[in-house]
């Protein structure tokens, strides 16, 4: 593992509230020194960073990374490639594969399969129930002593409220949240895609926000009563912000997440049944949007996660109704972030990346997010006012389904590393000694 | 417009379609409304053309319709059933699309199941491709013909009132007729529990109407819509009996309407539901001429989309 020494970048470190021009030396996998004028052994490679903006490694609460059970899509190894392409250093799987990550075993596998892909660092969630049946809890203790860091029935809501009433009490013990897809089946059945005047156009079923509202609500009201820590995963709506807003002022233990393209899209971006812009939950309306992006300026919504869904062209080429969900994000994340959150003033970039690394961080109490000194070097380096052009194929991931294709992001990665190691380089300037 | 093809490729739904492009095809209907009379009932306009009738969906009124457009027309026809094809053996949309395709056919009319699916299909191959009925979408040629049987009894659509009744949430039917009917400056209104009104209707220009009464009281003209028996079964009304009782059109909540008010129906009726039988065979009904009119209207878009003047005896239409 070679040292480098990062150059006149802006520092950004949301972890120690700084944020100014300096340089970065990186020595044995650990931050070895940040300010002006570092010095550094001849034999340490240089990097120019003029222009760019160094930053703890994003971290990203909310990936699908398809593996095991449907490779087609994307593997663990490509995923994480995806992940370190557009500056995570680390990301969190939920558990809805083929089979599920419902034990100590499966767990295990991720973790080693992401040691063996060697770049992003992968923190596996568990499911909640066995078989994310939404019956009996997992065994949560296994799965966290082998390595998951929250558990998650993510894909499916978890309808019995007993259920998680169980799982956030359980959870207690090992310190870790239980992460929700908020969603009222019997309100969302058979929907494609937001309930409002763009689905009567068009003619397909809608997916009223009430049915993620009330599941809000109901899981509020849960933690409240057990004092659990619930993650609220990838909110959508206006008053699901209002709500968690308000548990928040009374102390709740409740955090919450937003995705990019939930506060970018909205959806119009289903006109001519573009099945790339259909997800679950869907994209909402303007004033839900808006919600959403004052959420993540005020801090209702704690951080930013990409819900990154690859799914195989094939199954995205159908009708709309029987399109699969999802999007892929990791790599588009923070050049939405930028152009949409940063570019017309909503937050400052330190904030941006506070949402999208050091706040994830805290949630789910991992490792990173911070250029602390003596903390490993999980970085990333980034030209802030790069604009470039979404295209299919130069996505790292195995699957290109995102509504972003051809659109101009502002913002885009140029160097990873992870434990000190670069694991990814676009077009890095290189003033070697 | 460009002679040639003044309504673009495809005829998908009536919402992107403008006024000049529906009142040219209302236009180029009424000649071939007198083909059908005829005791040989065939011009040459589509000769050597092939169209591929692909239907997903069962459908008996809107094939045939079709089928003798076509063959009006003398275009040479397949008919293709879902059933017992490829796509019951699993093929993709997107897969009998460029079989089609493969085949150098000229003209689609497909008949899905899903919203958008003409549309899909559309994207994909050069063949011009007519929809007839997709999901919950559109159904232009229903709209066309409503509106072609309306302007025949009234002369004209401008500043008729017109209510859709019924189940407007689950309807193809009913999209294509609010696009057609406000495009043509036509007042409408939706009729109906609310279970069965979709979000957004007002949005688009659309009154809201409670009570069948008040429709009846407003309208000059009803279409009423086929309430299916799943809408029952999913809970959206409780039965059809009290459907009837509070929805249905019947004699009695007609006596005092105009003698002039017409009543539509895109078929096939559930008599004793949505609508009376003495309704349905009553002095107030057009639901035959809405049949009759289906031919030529679907005639005139066939015609127009296979690049057609839009006077079709300029192109050798034989003279009686």
């Amino acid at each position: 593992m070679n040292p480098f020494l990062i150059t006149g970048a802006r520092v950004i470190d949301p972890s120690r509230n700084t944020d100014g021009i300096a340089d970065v030396l990186v020595v044995e996998g650990r931050i070895d020194a940040v300010g002006r004028n570092v010095s550094a052994e001849a034999q340490v490679r240089r990097i120019d960073g003029s222009g760019m903006v160094v930053a703890p490694g994003l971290i990203d609460l909310h990936v699908h990374l398809r593996e095991p059970g449907q490779e087609h899509m994307e593997t663990i190894a490509t995923g994480a490639a995806a992940a370190v392409a557009g500056g995570f250093t680390g990301i969190c799987p939920m558990p809805n594969t083929d089979p599920v990550i419902d034990n100590q075993a499966a767990v295990g596998f991720v973790v080693r399969q992401a040691i063996r892909a060697g770049t992003a660092r992968v923190y596996p969630i568990g499911c909640i129930s066995l078989g994310q049946k939404g019956q009996q809890l997992a065994e949560f203790g296994e799965m966290v002593g082998a390595g998951a860091v929250a558990v998650s029935d993510d894909g499916k809501p978890v309808v019995s409220s007993q259920l998680m009433r169980t799982a956030l009490e359980y959870a207690l013990t090992f310190g870790i949240p239980v992460a929700d897809h908020c969603e009222d089946p019997t309100l969302s059945a058979g929907g494609a895609m937001h309930e409002g005047i763009v689905a009567t156009r068009l003619g397909l079923k809608g997916i009223p926000a009430a049915a993620e509202e009330i599941m809000v609500a109901r899981d509020i009201i849960l933690a409240e009563l057990t004092g659990g820590h619930v993650h609220l995963c990838h909110r959508s709506t206006r008053g699901s912000v209002a709500l968690i807003r308000r548990a928040k002022e009374t102390g709740v233990r409740v955090t919450a997440e937003a995705t990019p393209h939930h506060f970018s899209l909205t959806h119009d971006a289903c006109e001519g049944y573009n099945t790339n812009a259909k997800m679950n939950p869907p994209l909402r309306e303007d004033a839900d949007r808006e919600a959403i992006r004052q959420g993540l300026r005020d801090g209702t919504l704690d951080c930013i996660a990409s819900d990154h869904a690859p799914h195989h062209y094939d199954t995205k080429q159908r009708e709309f109704d029987e399109a699969p969900n999802g999007i892929v994000g990791l790599e588009t994340a923070l050049g939405v972030g930028i152009r949409d959150l940063v570019t017309p003033g909503l937050m400052t970039l330190p904030e941006l990346i506070a949402r999208m690394s050091t706040i994830p961080a805290r949630i789910f109490r991992l490792p990173g997010g911070t250029l602390a000194v003596g903390a490993p070097a999980d970085l990333c380096m980034f030209d802030p006012t790069r604009r470039w052009e979404v295209r299919a194929g130069d996505l790292h991931s195995k699957s290109a389904n995102s509504p972003y294709l051809g659109e101009t992001l502002i913002g885009q990665t140029v160097l990873t590393a992870v434990g000190g190691r670069i694991v990814f380089e676009r077009g890095v300037s290189k003033t070697d000694a | 417009m460009t002679i040639g093809a003044p309504l673009g490729k495809d005829l998908v739904g009536l919402e992107h379609l403008t006024a000049d492009q529906i009142q040219l095809i209302l236009d180029t209907a009424e000649p071939f409304k007198e083909v059908s009379e005829r005791p040989i009932k065939k011009v040459p306009p589509l000769r050597g053309k092939t169209i591929v009738n692909l239907f997903f969906e069962a459908s008996t009124r809107t094939r045939i319709s079709f089928e003798f457009a076509e063959k009006r027309l003398s275009a040479d026809t397949v008919n293709v059933a879902a059933q017992g094809s490829s796509v019951s053996k699993g093929e993709t949309l997107v897969d009998t699309a460029r079989n089609l395709e493969a085949m150098r056919i000229d003209m689609v009319v497909i008949r899905h199941p899903a919203s958008g699916a003409a549309q899909f299909l559309a994207e994909r191959i050069r063949s011009n491709v007519i929809n007839a009925g997709d999901g919950k979408h559109e159904h232009p040629t229903q709209g066309l013909l409503d509106l072609l049987t309306l302007r025949d009894r009234f002369g004209a659509i401008k500043g008729l009132k017109v209510a859709i009744c019924g189940d407007v949430l689950h309807s193809r039917v009913a999209r294509s007729n609010i696009w057609g009917l406000l495009k043509l400056g036509a007042e409408v209104a939706a009729c109906g529990p609310a279970t069965l009104l979709p979000r957004g209707l007002a949005d688009l220009g659309v009154t809201i109407l409670p009570r069948i009464e008040d429709a009846i009281g407003w309208a000059n003209a009803l279409n009423v819509l086929r309430l299916q028996l799943e809408r029952m079964e999913s809970g959206f009304v409780p039965s059809l009996r009290e459907y009837n009782r509070i929805f249905g059109v019947t004699r009695d909540r007609l006596a005092r309407a105009p003698n002039d008010l017409v009543i539509l129906h895109p078929g096939p009726m559930n008599r004793g539901v949505e609508i009376d039988s003495d309704v349905a065979d009553g002095p107030h009904s057009v639901i035959l001429p809405q049949v009759t009119n289906g031919v030529a209207v679907r005639m005139a878009v066939l015609y127009l989309l296979a690049g057609g003047a839009p006077d079709w005896r300029a192109l050798g239409g034989e003279e009686r």
